[in-house]
């Protein structure tokens, strides 16, 4: 048949392989030899992830099985793969991007010692495996592995700097929120188990099997789903992590707290959109958690300082565009909208490295400026990506986000208008940073001025290609009212329904219309805001709210994590070893307070111990008279 | 005689044995009042085989007529085993402390 | 005949022996090097008897029955069948991991330590072994008895308490077992021998299935029964020996006790009290589980509070446990071979804990988790080690354990969505005081309490490594082990109805 999908196991393997050898051989091997093999197995799957996407292209599809994984009589998981058009898709994006992220690293993390320089690529490598596991796994136990598995190495690369106690703390809260919503997703596994006794994709989804299930189980079942979502995918209320996680290297913040990682929960969303699309309640949840998830953080995102923390902010607030358009049934659009962000995203955070680097680790944008003149490809690359999130026509993003925006005007005026409203925050803040960071006069010290540099090749290159990306990328699904055919419609319409959202072309000009001016105003408000950019006095009101990040920590602090300490510390100091183990010595303890009182019948007086024989027997010859 | 004046008589004795036992200290009064109380049960016992063997049961096979009494000498063959063994232990009670004073052996108290 | 050289009676006897030739060793390295050859040996041993489990073919290698005591009824039957397969297996791989672990620590009395340490060996093995009920009862003592010298006599400072605690704890429950094993005893049937002896009751493990018992007297024998298997395994709440014990005992006692003998609680509750009482069982289900999943939540936050990282890990255990005893009471197919799988990777697990554990404190001398830090710097390999041991402990996809919960999930899930959800939390919480022990211990800066300590060593090295290749392989593919457990499991189910 076709030869490309008996080898597809190797798309995984591959990184796995470099992970093992960047991970066992961390002391021996050269940091040039980590950095290349490390990029060549990611390549290697990319070859690999292209052929296969050559082959669904054309409609041939399969599910590859690999060995059975748990074989019970009343449960059956196999190990198998499937591939399709989404997993394909996801495929190319992860090695893709992954690929060029890589690539990057090794002139990024160049200064590390050569064993850490081989454990990051390890860790990276890892996660690259686990994610394609996530994506590739052909059923929900398969892509359950996947998804603790990125979990994981998004802790440890969270934590790559585990000397810092406060990076630690990040990765933990990271994993520790993870696993929240991973809860989420595996009660809906055993929800699923109890009612269909399968995980298996295309049992799930078979007309017969979804039939069995009542409305309260598909609720039910998709709102466990979509907890798991937001733990992965960093909406509300399990958001606040991803801003955190900027604790790790910023090439990692780039493939997996932005490319990938974050959009897993928009993959299995879209992956299960047949269960999705039968549970009405669970659309408008997302629907609002997505919504008031965009709104929140791009609110948050308007006045932060550090460059890192924007671009995590806005990923937050994206990642909540993405749920709205799951929430409002378009898959396709949710889909779109992870390769564009994807694209440009990346780029940004890329961009940010650059500049980070050319800093000397400097992440606060009060302290930039006037950064063009020094390093022009980054400052160029990255005005394109902030081109492409603020939906310019012709950038990719403009394509993507003006779909779900079309997506929910279709549903209510009032979502659109909020939608609309959170993308002309997007573009604001978007250039706020730039304008702060790339344009002016400098503002960092002298050592730092004199530092200041365009980066290596190896960084640069792909900072273009990804431009080109975010350039481009919009292309692939023009909606017909542009007189394009959406490509990626029709070629995810085997997985994912499309949904056709009754607006006449006229509307939607309207629509595309009246988003690119109010972004354009947005975009020149901030250039007049910030053009001669001064360090601002300590915000007052809102904007300090706004600073704090609504408070959200401190109130979780305050509402979750305090009781819970104090129910721990009741547990360990009064129940644990006041009540039960005063009752287990309290019995000890009785038997001795008892023993002793007996004791006084021992008195060592040999006439008392006759004289008590004596009423023994008198005692016992009664009981016999009696008798 | 009347069986009663018997049983009267080893009955007193038993109970002088008693309580000799209970309210003397010196270990030799408490071994000859023990002794009295095994006398007192060796003269019941010979009493009423006395009594037994003149009932008409008994008398209709001769063979069983002195049977109890063989139990007294088994008991006084016990009793001089006793003695050997409660003197000698006596006696080292007393040379180990120089006393024959069964309350001074108190130790098992504490 | 094949009854010279039974598996089971290789099983028993071989530690017995070695224990022997232990307490006799004249030499100190002699009793250690005596120790860890036959207990490799056992292994051997061990290892073989997966490849004879036909029931028909090796029934005499699997099966022996001497006569003990007739006239009671009572033989000595041992027998491998698929549980005890995997549980001698256990104990089997067990043994020569902590021997080798501990080989660097010295012990005074090394000749007794380690005879001692073997002879709870036999006992553990003859307990997985025994197919009649007064043997099993004698093995069930047998492992406990070296336990408590072991205790007292190597322990912490602390641990003429803590194992006076220990024995008394589980020593009342034995004897309430031993109370009700003579009572179901007394309404078995009668068992005649092939001399023609009959005796009127028999402790035959099949007569005690079939004793005629009311339902009344089910439910009193159940309780009895189940408490002292309550209290071995332990759950809540009458765990409160086991971290004392844990905390006091030398840290390759702990290993034995944390890795295999809880797991004789679960193995009475499976191959004797649910198929002896299977009425009482369905009776009382809802209590058991409703006990055990609080304790998962309450040990999983007493071990959020833990500043000692030995008794930190014997919370976590007693949260483990309880999962998987609700799992045993859940009584469904899934749910029953998810416990049979974490039996086994559960032992794996915290025994490769605690050797990470040892080598930590033998080192600095502290347990304390306040005061460890940075040990990721000085001691890279270890750290990777215990991250990927401790993971696989917490139940991390592609670690042994994963699939165990998965299915132990599944099946409480199956059978009471709430209890499920609630036992969920567990996993939460079990993140958060693993990561935060390993944050605290591992992360950070180097301290002076840390500064000196070394890397593992090359016997450390090998004994982790084959924990981690153990953990891996079940992790990626349980298949072998599911397939060794399931027979037995249908007929335990079939007991139920």
């Amino acid at each position: 048949m076709n030869n490309i999908f008996k080898l597809i196991w190797l798309i995984p393997v591959l990184p796995l392989i470099g992970f093992l050898i960047n991970g066992l051989g961390r002391k021996s091997l050269s940091k040039k030899t980590s950095g290349i093999l490390a990029s060549a197995v990611i390549l290697g799957s990319f070859i690999l992830s292209l052929l296969t996407f050559i082959q669904v292209n054309q409609g041939v599809t399969s599910n590859v099985h690999l060995f059975n994984f748990i074989h019970l009589n009343s449960l059956k998981v196999a190990f198998d793969f499937k591939i399709d058009q989404l997993s394909v898709l996801f495929l190319m994006i992860i090695t893709g991007v992954g690929f060029l992220i890589h690539v990057y690293s090794t002139a990024y993390m160049h200064e590390e010692e050569g064993k850490d320089f081989a454990k990051y690529f390890a860790y990276l490598n890892l996660f690259v495996f686990s994610m394609l596991l996530l994506v590739m796994g052909g059923n929900y136990l398969i892509m359950f592995i996947g998804w603790e598995g990125v979990g994981l190495c998004s802790y440890l690369l969270i934590g790559y700097w585990f000397r810092n106690t406060a990076y630690t703390n990040a990765a933990k809260k990271a994993f520790v929120m993870n696993r929240i919503g991973d809860l989420g997703f595996l009660l809906a596994l055993f929800w699923l188990i109890s009612k269909i006794g399968t995980v298996q994709y295309d049992e799930v989804f078979d007309v017969a099997n979804l039939a069995k299930l009542s409305n309260i189980d598909i609720t039910g079942i998709t709102l466990l789903l979509f907890v798991g979502a937001t733990g992965k995918s960093a909406q509300i209320p399990l958001f606040t992590w991803l801003p955190d996680a900027m604790a790790g290297p910023t090439p990692v913040s780039a493939l997996i707290h932005a490319a990938t990682m974050v959009t897993a929960g928009i993959y299995m969303i879209a992956r299960s959109n047949a269960l999705f699309s039968l549970a009405h309640e669970t659309q408008t949840v997302i629907t609002i958690v997505g919504l008031a998830t965009a709104l929140f953080a791009a609110s948050i995102a308007i006045k932060q300082n550090d460059i890192k923390k924007i671009l995590a902010y806005s990923t937050v607030s994206q990642l909540g565009f993405m749920f709205l358009a799951l929430g409002t049934g378009n898959y396709v659009a949710a889909v779109f909208h992870v390769l564009t962000h994807a694209f440009f995203k990346a780029l940004m955070f890329l961009g940010s490295g650059s500049v980070i680097h050319a800093m000397g680790g400097e992440q606060d944008i009060r302290k930039m400026g006037g950064l063009h003149k020094h390093m022009k490809i980054t400052s160029i690359t990255f005005f394109i990506g902030c081109l492409a999130i603020a939906g310019i026509p012709g950038f990719s993003g403009f394509f993507s986000k003006d779909e779900i925006l079309a997506s929910a005007f279709s549903h209510s005026v009032v979502l659109y208008s909020i939608a609309l409203f959170t993308a002309l925050l997007t573009a604001f803040y978007m250039f706020r940073l730039y304008i702060i960071t790339f344009t002016g006069t400098f503002r960092g010290t002298n050592d730092q001025k004199h530092h200041l540099h365009e980066s290596p090749k190896a960084m640069t290159i792909p900072l273009l290609i990804l431009a080109l990306l975010s350039i481009i990328g919009g292309y692939i699904g023009v909606p017909e009212a542009l007189g394009g055919h959406h490509y990626l419609s029709a070629y995810l319409s085997p997985v994912v329904e499309s949904v056709e959202h009754h607006l006449t072309n006229s509307t939607e000009y309207l629509l595309m219309g009246l988003s690119t001016i109010l972004v354009l105003v947005a975009i020149l408000y901030a250039w007049v805001k910030y053009k001669n950019y001064q360090i601002e006095p300590e915000a007052k009101g809102l904007g300090k709210v706004l600073q704090n990040k609504w408070y959200v920590d401190e109130l979780y602090q305050k509402i979750i994590v305090n009781p819970l300490n104090a129910v721990a510390n009741f547990f360990n100091n009064i129940i644990e070893t006041k009540l039960i183990d005063g009752a287990v010595n309290g019995v000890g303890k009785g038997i001795n307070y008892g023993s002793r009182q007996l004791r006084w019948l021992q008195s060592g007086q040999v006439g008392a111990y006759v004289l008590l024989m004596v009423i023994g027997i008198l005692i016992l010859f009664f009981i016999q008279l009696i008798l | 005689m009347d069986i009663k004046a018997y049983i009267a008589l080893s009955l007193s004795l038993f109970i002088i044995g008693i309580i000799g036992v209970l309210i003397r200290r010196n270990a030799i009064i408490i071994f000859m009042c023990i002794e009295l109380m095994l006398n007192a049960v060796n003269l019941l016992l010979v009493a009423f085989s006395k009594m037994h063997a003149l009932s008409p049961v008994a008398k209709a096979s001769l063979d069983y007529a002195s049977d109890a009494q063989i139990f007294v000498f088994f008991i006084m063959v016990v009793a001089a085993a006793e003695v050997t063994v409660g003197l000698a232990i006596i006696v080292m009670m007393y040379r180990n402390v120089h006393t024959v004073d069964v309350n001074f052996l108190n130790r098992l108290k504490n | 005949m094949g009854n010279y050289f039974t598996f089971p009676d290789l099983l028993i006897w071989l530690p017995i022996l070695a224990g022997g030739f232990c307490f006799f060793s004249k030499k100190d390295k002699e009793a250690k090097r005596t120790a860890i050859v036959f207990s490799i040996i056992i292994l051997g041993v061990s290892v073989a008897t997966l490849f004879f489990t036909d029931s028909v073919k090796h029934l005499n290698l699997n099966y022996v029955n001497y006569i003990w005591l007739k006239y009671l009824g009572a033989t000595y039957y041992i027998g491998i069948d698929s549980t005890g397969r995997m549980l001698t297996l256990l104990t089997a791989i067990g043994f020569p991991i902590v021997l080798i672990a501990t080989s660097n620590t010295t012990f005074k009395k090394p000749a007794n330590f380690y005879g001692l340490l073997m002879l709870t060996q036999a006992g553990l093995m003859g307990v997985f072994l025994a197919m009649d009920a007064l043997t099993f009862y004698f093995f069930w003592e047998l492992a406990l008895i070296p336990v408590y010298f072991l205790s007292s006599q190597w322990g912490g400072e602390k641990r003429i308490q803590a194992t006076f605690k220990f024995f008394v704890y589980t020593f009342a429950g034995s004897l309430l077992m031993l109370i009700g094993i003579i009572y179901v005893y007394m309404h078995t049937g009668a068992r005649s021998f092939e001399d023609g002896t009959i005796a009127n009751h028999s402790f035959a493990l099949n007569s005690f299935y079939n004793a005629q018992l009311s339902a009344v007297e089910q439910n009193w024998l159940f309780i009895l029964f189940f408490i002292a298997f309550a209290i071995k395994m332990p759950i809540f709440p009458f765990h409160t020996w086991q971290p004392d014990a844990y905390d006091q005992s030398p840290t390759a006692v702990t290993m034995i006790l944390s890795g295999i003998m809880v797991k004789m609680g679960l193995f009475g509750v499976i191959r004797w009290l649910i198929p002896m009482f299977p009425a009482a069982s369905i009776h009382y289900r809802n209590v058991i589980m409703l006990l055990s999943i609080i304790g998962i939540v309450y040990a999983s936050c007493i071990a959020m509070m833990q500043d000692n990282i030995k008794r930190l890990i014997a919370y976590s255990s007693i949260a483990h446990i309880g999962l998987m005893c609700a799992a045993i009471f859940a009584m469904n197919q899934i749910s029953i071979q998810g416990v049979m799988l974490q039996m086994f990777n559960h032992g794996i697990n915290i025994i490769g804990m605690w050797v990470v554990v040892e080598i930590i404190e033998r080192q600095t001398g502290i347990k304390k988790i306040s005061q460890l830090s940075g040990l990721a710097t000085t001691a890279p390999t270890l750290t990777i080690f215990f991250i990927i041991i401790a993971l696989a402990n917490i139940a991390l996809p592609l670690t042994n354990a994963f699939t165990g919960e998965f299915l132990m999930f599944s099946g409480i899930y199956n059978y009471n969505t709430w209890f499920a959800a609630i036992a969920g939390i567990g996993i939460i919480l079990s993140a958060v005081y693993t990561l935060n022990m390993i944050q605290k211990v591992f992360y950070g800066s180097v301290n002076a309490a840390t500064a000196e300590v070394k890397d593992i060593s090359w016997n450390e090295k090998i004994v982790l490594l084959l924990i981690v290749g153990i953990i891996f392989f079940i992790g990626v593919y349980p298949q072998p082990l599911i397939d060794l457990t399931s027979g037995e499991i249908n007929d335990l189910l079939l007991r139920i109805k």
